[in-house]
């Protein structure tokens, strides 16, 4: 069979070599919508792309222990059971710092994400974002404070971004057409 | 939004770590003390109330393609139209308004750098506004399936 013509980003899609990589493609762009809620979703994915469900199911193991598919379960729609006040705390730190107070406050139990993304001068002097979602703003600020207070960031730079409308959030499409 | 004590330890049980095996649902069913049907119609329902965004594998991004967090300072009285342009574009996966001069925050992703940028390009010209440009330098934290407080919640 010819295979697709690939990049060298998607080698991973070939390492289960029995299988055929359109069905392996297919079932990618097909788990990006989820999996179906039928008794037998694996099947039902198999069908879908031309695989058994043995080989959908082993293909998503691998997925799993490659690091490809990071988490497999309920994704949450945090803004409709009740967390509404969503904030993005962005810092601008020293190059040299990013790393260690990234790690600490990924480490704070209500900091919910924590990254590090360029400065953008003049406009954007912000290296470090982390964000935290509470259910009140007071809740959020207060976390805040106690964040600023632990760890030292009196000094530091930093503008809190409140979410306020949600226009679109799913799940990202890497192989679909979108 | 109210959920029942079997919704909520759901949410709880499998918020990762999902059975990969023939019959998935009816393992969580047994966990749960429910029928098969029950677990499925619940997940159904669930992803109605737009309490779930959908039951499925989360890609890492930096195996499964290119993504990119960018913003733009939309005119207040326009921030809708430009929101729903955004919507529109190939590959925009979120999108929230935020109360700053960058007011439209969104993530899109493609299936490589290229393609992506192409896709930004295309997007920035498209709404005539200056685009920051966010990519991921190092994550620290990156997995949005925290433990639900469900006694803080309204």
């Amino acid at each position: 069979m010819t295979l697709p013509a690939v990049s060298t980003r998607n080698d991973y899609l070939f390492t289960t070599e029995a299988i055929s990589a359109w069905g392996l493609l297919r079932l990618r762009e097909q788990l990006e919508d989820g999996l179906p809620l039928t008794p037998r979703p694996y099947q039902t994915l198999a069908e879908r792309v031309g695989l058994t469900e043995q080989e959908v199911m082993s293909a998503i193991s691998q997925w799993q222990q490659q690091g490809l598919i990071k988490r497999l379960g309920l994704v949450v729609k945090h803004r409709t059971l009740g967390y509404q006040a969503n904030a993005m705390v962005v810092w601008n730190v020293p190059d040299h710092r990013v790393c260690e107070l990234g790690k600490a406050l990924a480490a704070v139990p209500f900091v919910t994400l924590c990254y590090q993304r360029p400065r953008r001068l003049p406009d954007w002097p912000y290296n470090l974002f982390c964000m935290i979602h509470g259910v009140t703003r007071e809740r959020v600020l207060q976390q805040l404070a106690s964040l600023i207070e632990d760890h030292q960031l009196q000094e530091t730079t930093h503008a809190v971004l409140f979410s306020s409308k949600a226009y679109l959030q799913r799940g990202g499409r890497y192989v679909s057409h979108c | 939004m109210i959920l029942d004590a079997t919704d909520r330890q759901l949410i709880n049980l499998y918020q990762r770590e999902l059975p990969v095996c023939e019959r998935p649902y009816e393992e969580m069913s047994r966990q749960l003390g429910i029928g098969e049907e029950d677990v499925i119609e619940r997940l159904q329902s669930l992803q109605e109330q737009q309490v779930l965004s959908r039951v499925g594998p989360v890609f890492e991004h930096s195996k499964a393609g290119a993504s990119l967090l960018a913003a733009v300072a939309a005119p207040d009285d326009q921030i809708d139209l430009v929101a729903a342009q955004i919507n529109c574009a190939p590959g925009v996966n979120h999108n929230y308004a935020r109360e700053h001069t960058y007011n439209l925050w969104f993530v899109m992703t493609a299936a490589d750098e290229d393609t992506l940028q192409e896709r930004l390009d295309e997007l920035e010209h498209q709404l005539a506004l200056p685009m920051l440009r966010l990519p991921m330098i190092e994550g620290y934290h990156i997995d949005l399936s925290f433990d639900i407080d469900w006694e803080a919640l309204p």
